[in-house]
């Protein structure tokens, strides 16, 4: 492996409260030094990072990949070249691609494959029940001996609360986590966006604010019951901020994330029935975006997701309704999360936190952080130049997003994973 | 955010909702429709402005009445008329509502009138289309259905010329109704200065107040003094389950009677959109008594389509 030295760059590592102008060094795959040169340090590559920022690569929570079963719409090569390109170097992804992954095997095939391309590295997340029915508990145990970090039903409810409270019972047993999106099903039947004034007047159906508090309010209740480990996925409303920082005051073990695209868009930007903006949340009102801008600044959510589901163009090329949930977001993570923090006045490092060291934490692996020893995962970027949202300038199988067309500033410049050079901007 | 049915100058390129189309635009088609009334008394009932021209009905949900007047009314404009029926169209082979429209336009259909049940596909065809084939809405979903909305208000404004004096209450399920939105808008943009609707909670939307309505719970309350009272139709598969008990209870709480209507002004008048369940939402008595006002409705339904098709597709009306 080759010995890398980054120059000159502004090294922001919020974990180890880093934040200065100084060198990397980078040897056989890990972090090798900080600041001046060890003795006996040659570089084979040296890469000049004057005026760019050089951080722990990113850590996505949720990032749907496509591979296996829907491989028309995104392969494990494309949305790893995505997830580089957008400095990401590891990732976590629901199980819900066909087949369903809830077999050890599988487990293995795509931690395999994934290991072998070189890329971002995948952390999957296995399924919590049998083919996601919300019936039988999966195999967890072997599930994890095969590479799962945890566990969760994708956006699939269980509608059958001993289910769900016997699930907690047996990961707590094993202390794994379990990553759950609250939704109330039956309230949300059919639904296609947030149940308010634009879903009232363009005639949509509404998946009310209340379908995320009673999903939300039985899974905090099972969770003090179990004294289970959760995280909760993708919050999409000012009382699920609210319920969230009453359970942590009361001691609950619960983190939780929101994706990047409800810290700027709401109802409103659906338009003229922009399918790009059919999300799952939907995307609610100015007040719940508020609130989630205010709760990721106070703590209360503890990390930002890009929420990545690459959707091919056909299935977007339909009446809103019809048009299937989800957008591209593994580029969109580390721009949409600079923009929050520029207008929430946030400074970098503790933004960059949200996408780095928090997210490994509750993943509970080791990244998200330049400690000396660890695996050389790098991020460089240029923090003001902008760059346009295109189908061009996307690296994703997928091109749905609906910042389509727009400038965003956060353009990643170099990507490094395990010691390896994996991105460099064109 | 641009308006999709107007173009660079502000006119009419399709008609898609009645929300965000400007005074102007509405009072111009009710006038164009006013000069096409006459057609129909004519013993040659066709004018040539359209001759030449292909219209394409799309209808990708069941409708008689709207597909027929639809038809009339391009067959009067002297257009070709194509009508695509859904249970023997392709769609129901799987192919794409867009592939559909790219094959009837390579067909060189000219406009299309488009029924759908999504709500926005109509919006969706014509961000589709080449710029100059127009696109009018039929009905999509729950969002719209404007050239119902305007044979509404033309109805009125007929027999109610002085819209800024009116007190109208819109009666029954606005929740699933893309005529109660288009109605809704088209009355507040002509100036109507009070709009009632009168519903149970599980057929109101959330948030209908911020469409500009005053909301009844009591249909004897509602009905007090107002002008014109337009009717919604109940879809049979909503009338019993979660959202209301049954069709008997519906009627004795919401259903139009004499008794009831007595309470508007003595010379309201009564719309309905059609086809009305008699004995549900409204009495037999009303519906043919002296104050409807619902076959005129279907009449004038044929000149304001017109009026629309010659303004889109006719060059200058």
């Amino acid at each position: 492996m080759r010995n890398i030295h980054i120059k000159n760059g502004h090294v922001i590592d919020p974990k180890n409260k880093i934040d200065a102008i100084t060198d990397v060094f980078v040897s056989d795959g890990k972090i090798l030094a900080l600041g001046d040169a060890p003795a006996s340090f040659k570089a084979d590559e040296t890469i000049d990072a004057t005026g760019l920022i050089v951080c722990p690569g990113l850590v996505d929570l949720s990032a749907r990949l496509r591979e296996p079963g829907d491989e028309y719409k995104a392969t494990l090569v494309s949305e790893l070249h995505a997830a580089v390109a957008g400095g990401i170097t590891s990732l976590s992804c629901p199980p819900d691609t066909d087949p369903v992954l809830d077999e050890p095997g599988l487990v293995e095939m795509l931690k395999h494959r994934t290991k072998q391309l070189k890329l971002a590295k995948v952390y999957p997340l296995g399924a919590l029940t049998t083919q996601l029915k919300g019936q039988t508990l999966s195999e967890m145990s072997q599930l994890a001996a095969a590479g799962c970090v945890g566990f969760s039903q994708a956006n699939i409810a269980i509608n059958d609360t001993q289910v769900l409270w016997r699930a907690m019972q047996y990961a707590a047993t094993f202390d794994f986590t379990l990553f759950l999106s609250a939704e109330e099903p039956f309230l949300a039947k059919g639904g296609v966006a947030h149940d308010g004034e634009v879903a009232t007047r363009l005639g949509l159906k509404g998946i009310p604010s209340a379908a995320e508090a009673l999903a939300l309010a039985s899974i905090l209740r099972i969770a003090q019951e179990t004294n289970a480990t959760i995280h909760i996925t993708r919050i999409s409303t000012a009382e699920s901020v609210e319920m969230i920082r009453d359970a942590k005051k009361q001691g609950l073990k619960v983190t939780c994330d929101v994706a990047a695209n409800q810290l700027h868009l709401t109802e409103h930007d659906i338009g003229f029935f922009n399918s790009h903006c059919h999300l799952k949340p939907p995307l609610r009102t100015e007040r719940d975006k508020t609130a989630l801008c205010m709760g990721l600044k106070d703590g209360t959510i503890d990390a930002i997701c890009s929420d990545h589901a690459p959707v091919d163009d056909d299935a977007k090329l339909v009446p809103f309704a019809q048009a299937e949930v989800g957008a591209t977001g593994l580029e969109l993570l580390l721009p949409l999360t600079l923009k929050w923090a520029e207008q929430n006045k946030v400074p970098l490092s503790s933004a960059l936190s949200l996408i780095t060291e928090n997210s490994a934490a509750i993943l509970s692996i080791t990244a998200g952080d330049l400690t000396i020893g660890n695996p050389a995962d790098i991020c460089l970027f240029n923090a003001d130049e902008y760059w346009e949202i295109s189908t061009s300038t996307i690296t994703s199988m997928g091109k749905n997003t609906p910042f389509l067309g727009l400038e965003l500033a956060g353009k990643v410049k170099s990507t490094i994973a395990l010691g390896d050079i994996v991105f460099t901007a064109q | 955010m641009k308006n999709p049915q107007l173009n660079a100058d502000g006119e009419l390129t399709h008609l898609l909702s009645i929300e965000g189309l400007p005074k102007r635009n509405l009072v111009q088609i009710l006038d164009t429709a006013e000069s096409f009334i006459g057609v129909a008394e004519r013993e040659v009932k066709k004018v040539p402005i359209l001759k030449g021209k292909t219209v394409c009905n799309l209808f990708l949900e069941n409708s008689t009445r709207t597909r027929t007047t639809f038809e009339i009314a391009a067959k009067r404009l002297s257009a070709d008329v194509l009508s695509l029926n859904v249970a023997t169209s392709s769609q129901s082979k799987g192919e794409t509502i867009l592939d559909t429209v790219d094959n009837l336009i390579a067909m060189n259909a000219d406009m299309f009138v488009v029924r759908h049940n999504e709500s926005g596909a109509a919006h969706f065809i014509a961000s589709h289309v080449p710029k100059h084939i127009h696109v009018i809405n039929a009905g999509d979903g729950r969002h719209s259905h404007p050239t119902q909305g305007l044979l509404d208000v033309f109805t009125i404004r007929k027999f109610k010329p002085e819209l800024h004096n009116l007190r109208i209450a819109i009666i029954g399920d606005v929740l699933h109704s893309r005529v109660a939105r288009s109605e809704i808008h088209a009355l507040s943009t002509l100036g109507v200065p009070e709009i009632r609707v009168i519903a149970p909670k599980t057929l109101l939307p959330v948030d209908v107040e911020k469409l500009g309505v005053h909301v009844y719970h009591d249909i004897n309350e509602g009905l007090k003094d107002v002008d014109v009272v337009m009717m919604l139709r109940l879809q049979n598969e909503r009338m019993s389950g979660a959202l209301l008990p049954s069709q008997q209870e519906y009627f004795k709480t919401y259903g139009l009677t004499q008794e009831r209507l007595n309470l508007a002004k003595s010379d309201a008048i009564v719309l309905h959109p059609g086809p009305m369940n008699r004995g549900v939402e409204i009495e037999s008595v009303v519906a043919d008594g002296a104050q409807s006002v619902i076959l005129p409705q279907v009449t004038y339904g044929i000149g304001v389509r017109m009026a629309v098709m010659a303004m889109l597709g006719g060059g200058k009306a």
